[in-house]
């Protein structure tokens, strides 16, 4: 059974469509990513299964629970770390993990033991007792993904937890979620990395624009998104752009103007081949450019696969 | 899970709310400023301008301090919150929107009925009256209920700073003191200007105060009462909707 369920999402903001007829499930024990760029709707689709907004049409159900109709049941079983949460500052950062678990109810001495706890696991204890004003980002942070687990959620909520920290941060981030998630809770995350969806998750699904344009596996994610790297080329002379496309290293060649734009999924390889190409045809390069992947490339092209099927 | 069990984390969460904003904002400025020193300016303003019978003057001066203080709380919170970024989160606790304004507006009470327990202890050791206790204690408390949720009503519109509405709040509380029987009692005012003080909920706690201490009111004890839970009544219900609505704008 699945433990998130979402059924024909729909939140419109006046005349943007924010979120736009989504369906998925989570499955228990899983962590599963939500990746998409700038404004797809990540965050408006995350604060929908959280109970903060409600959705113009379509259900949300937590562990079997209507989002609509039992809202503070449902948010009894989960921790949230939202995109622009924050501690509060004027607060120690044992005094806000003590404040939140309070809210679930959690008696004051069995709090002050899982505090301490939860402070040693964030490497916090040190500064225990400082304001979380005086913390850097990435402390800031910690403190707030420590309060959200202090009840122990079956499904943590975390909104682009990583970005704007330092590697450090980010690495202990990652290892308390995978952490969790070896202990059963379910995760469901969003992100805008590809490659920390592809180190964390079990399943992703992509969103733009308000639609999901694909749920699977980071692998074959992946694959589709390296095919979006490419080399931009341009030689002295005209060339025939056939020839380059029966090599085999290239899944699209296009012309624009006398430069050839060359995608492939291994960007070396293929630069190497060029270097023979050109010297068996007595070709000089006049320029010659690797671009990276591009998420928004990879969201065109799975966006394109699915709206082809249907 | 059984209702009961919803009512008590419904209970729990005002509770948690409450110790957090006490925790919190009562030592913010804006509150010291807004709160204590501003009816402190204005008491001594309008005595010090005037040969005042004080034994007269100082139940008026009591409903004042209870007005300023316990409505000084209630606009603080949910504006700084949503900037500091901490409205969100207390969102995604096992609460709801009647949860965290319960819970603010018990901040404003509780604030206002420490500060009124100072003054009139302080009253008391000059003054001399035949004190109604009963109805002096009811008085503060729904007088505190009905000035703190006012407070809670005003957080209300999403702002791009707090400030604002702390503006916004001054613009409005100064003229129910004004137009309430604090500086100049209701039984001396006629026309328009006695029509007016019954536009501020504050006329009637004065008259709530002035008969606990002189056994003399000038309206009815029943409607003041009445009055100030109606009043009460509505700054909630309106906070209710107004938060709402507002709920996701300025995080
Ligand atoms: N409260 C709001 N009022 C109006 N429009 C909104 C509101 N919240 C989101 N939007 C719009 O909805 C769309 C989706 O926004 P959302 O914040 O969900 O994106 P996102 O995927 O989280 O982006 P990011 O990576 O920048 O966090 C955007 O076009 C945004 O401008
Ligand atoms: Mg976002």
């Amino acid at each position: 059974m699945c433990i998130i369920r979402v059924e024909r999402l729909q939140k419109r903001f006046k005349s943007i469509v924010a979120v736009d007829n989504v369906s998925f499930g989570v499955e228990k024990g899983e962590i599963f990513g939500f990746l998409g760029p700038n404004g797809a709707g990540k965050t408006t689709t995350i604060r929908m299964l959280t109970g903060l907004l409600t959705p113009d049409s379509g259900d949300v159900f937590i562990d079997g629970i209507d989002m609509r109709q039992s809202p503070i049941i449902a948010k009894m079983k989960m921790g949230v770390i939202p995109e622009m949460g924050n501690v509060y500052v004027d607060l120690t950062a044992k005094q806000n993990i003590i404040l939140s678990g309070k809210f679930y109810g959690i008696s004051r001495g069995e709090l002050d033991r899982i505090a301490d706890d939860l402070l040693d696991r964030f490497e916090l204890s040190e500064r225990r007792d400082d304001l979380v004003k005086n913390f850097s980002k990435g402390m800031k942070q910690r403190v707030n993904i420590a309060s959200a687990i202090v009840h122990s959620p079956e499904i943590l909520f975390l909104d682009e937890p990583t970005s704007g920290l330092d590697v450090q941060s980010q690495r202990l981030i990652k290892d308390i979620i995978k952490e969790m998630n070896q202990t059963g809770t379910t995760i469901f995350l969003t992100t805008h990395n590809i490659e920390e969806a592809n180190i964390l998750c079990d399943r992703v699904g992509i969103i733009n624009r308000g639609k999901i344009a694909a749920i699977d596996t980071p692998e074959r994610l992946k694959r589709a998104f390296e095919e979006t790297q490419s080399v931009e080329i341009s030689f002295d002379k005209p060339i025939d752009g056939s020839l380059i496309e029966e090599s085999k290293m290239v899944s699209r060649v296009e012309k624009r103007g006398d430069k050839w734009k060359l995608y492939t999924d291994n960007p070396d390889k293929l630069v190497k081949y060029l270097a023979e190409f050109a010297q068996d045809r007595d070709l000089a390069f006049t320029s010659m450019e690797i671009c990276g992947a591009s998420l928004e490339d990879a969201f065109m092209k799975l966006t394109e696969v699915r709206e082809r099927a249907s | 899970m059984q209702a009961e069990n919803l009512n008590s984390q419904f209970l729990r969460g005002i509770m948690v709310v409450t110790e957090k904003n006490i925790q919190i904002y009562y030592t913010k400025p804006p509150i010291i400023i807004f709160g204590l020193l501003f009816p402190l300016f204005m008491f001594l303003a309008f005595y010090l301008g005037k040969e005042l019978d004080f034994q007269i003057f100082f139940p008026r001066l009591l409903a004042m301090f209870l007005f300023f203080i316990a409505s000084s709380v209630g606009p603080l919170i949910t504006p700084w919150e949503k900037q500091a970024g901490t409205y969100e989160r207390l969102l995604s606790f096992p609460v709801n929107i009647n949860t965290i304004i319960l819970g603010d507006s018990a901040a404003g009470m509780i604030f206002g009925i420490m500060i009124n327990l100072v003054v009139l202890a302080a009253g008391l050791i000059f003054l001399n009256y035949n004190l109604n206790i009963l109805f002096l204690i009811a008085g503060t408390l729904l007088g505190a209920l009905c000035f703190s949720s006012l407070g809670v009503l005003l957080a209300s519109p999403s702002v791009p700073n707090p400030s604002y509405i702390m503006m916004l709040s001054s613009l409005i509380r100064f003229p129910l003191i004004f137009i309430s029987g604090i500086f100049i009692p209701i039984e001396n005012l006629h026309g328009i200007g006695r029509i007016l003080t019954y536009f501020s909920p504050i006329t009637y706690l004065v008259d709530i105060f002035n008969y606990s201490f002189t056994s003399q009111s000038h309206i009815s004890i029943i409607i003041d009462f009445t009055t100030l839970l109606i009043f009460s009544l509505i700054f909630i219900c309106g906070a209710n909707k107004l938060h709402k609505r507002n709920l996701m704008k300025g995080l």
